[in-house]
């Protein structure tokens, strides 16, 4: 599996990177799957994810919930819960 | 028709241009977020925000403003939306975001502009960080948010 990972607002300064290129091995299936198998990437992976109930997920560019299948999507994005103006 | 963009904009000079485009609806609703030093009366603390930054996800921002807005077209019979948004640094005052929504009717108008503000409060991909006199610090969601989103759901 080869995926273009994203991150955004806090998830990205804790990783140190808004981007990456990862190939995880193919036991790697869900999204929960690949937030335990980035975890082990680094220190800075470990502490993004240390709390997944603060983490939002978008497969493709839609919301998706942790048990979804990666099947074939290109693109995967971990974000806080987003927060637009103060109404 | 969605704008996602950087640069400031004139909501007066927006909702006018959308008024001569839907001239024939009967009811036009508009609704302008503005930025505003919230901590202060919030929390009651000392600190005062100078400034607001919002980071986006492009080309999901995009699809999810155009997928509320194709929502709202399907619970309403609307002759036309528009939503601008912005991202990036924005000063106290400013307009943050703009939603125009055309209708035959006034109810039609009001509803959906009001369930496009909800939803795109709890969906579309931004993120704010406050700057003030001492710090900068990403703001956590709110619950009160997601109650209002909820409002909506077709199977309450």
């Amino acid at each position: 599996m080869s995926l273009n990972v994203l991150y955004f607002a806090w998830v990205k300064e804790k990783v140190g990177t808004g981007e990456e290129q990862v190939s995880p091995s193919d036991d790697v299936q869900t999204v929960a799957d690949v937030i335990e198998w980035l975890k082990t990437q680094s220190p800075g992976h470990a502490d993004a994810f240390a709390d997944a109930s603060q983490i939002r997920v978008a497969l493709d560019q839609l919301h998706v919930p942790f048990d979804t299948f990666i099947g074939n999507a290109k693109e995967i994005a971990f974000f806080p819960p987003v927060t637009g103006g103060d109404w | 028709m969605i704008r996602v963009q950087s640069e400031p904009f004139d909501a007066g000079t927006e909702t006018n241009l959308f008024l001569s485009r839907n001239a024939n609806s009967g009811g036009v609703a508009t609704f302008i977020g503005q930025v505003r030093d919230f901590q202060d009366q919030d929390s009651g603390s000392s600190k005062t925000i100078s400034a607001l930054e919002l980071e986006h996800y492009p080309g999901m921002t995009e699809k999810e403003l155009e997928r509320i807005a194709a929502e709202a077209h399907t619970r309403w019979p609307l002759n036309d939306i528009l939503v601008i948004h912005r991202y990036g640094r924005m000063d106290l005052g400013e307009a943050i975001v703009l939603v125009c929504a055309a209708a035959t009717h006034r109810g039609d108008a009001f509803s959906a502009c009001e369930f496009v503000m909800d939803w795109l409060k709890t969906q579309a991909p931004f993120w704010k960080r406050e700057h003030s006199n001492t710090d900068s610090s990403w703001v956590d969601a709110k619950k009160s948010d997601d109650t209002r989103a909820e409002r909506w759901n077709k199977n309450d």
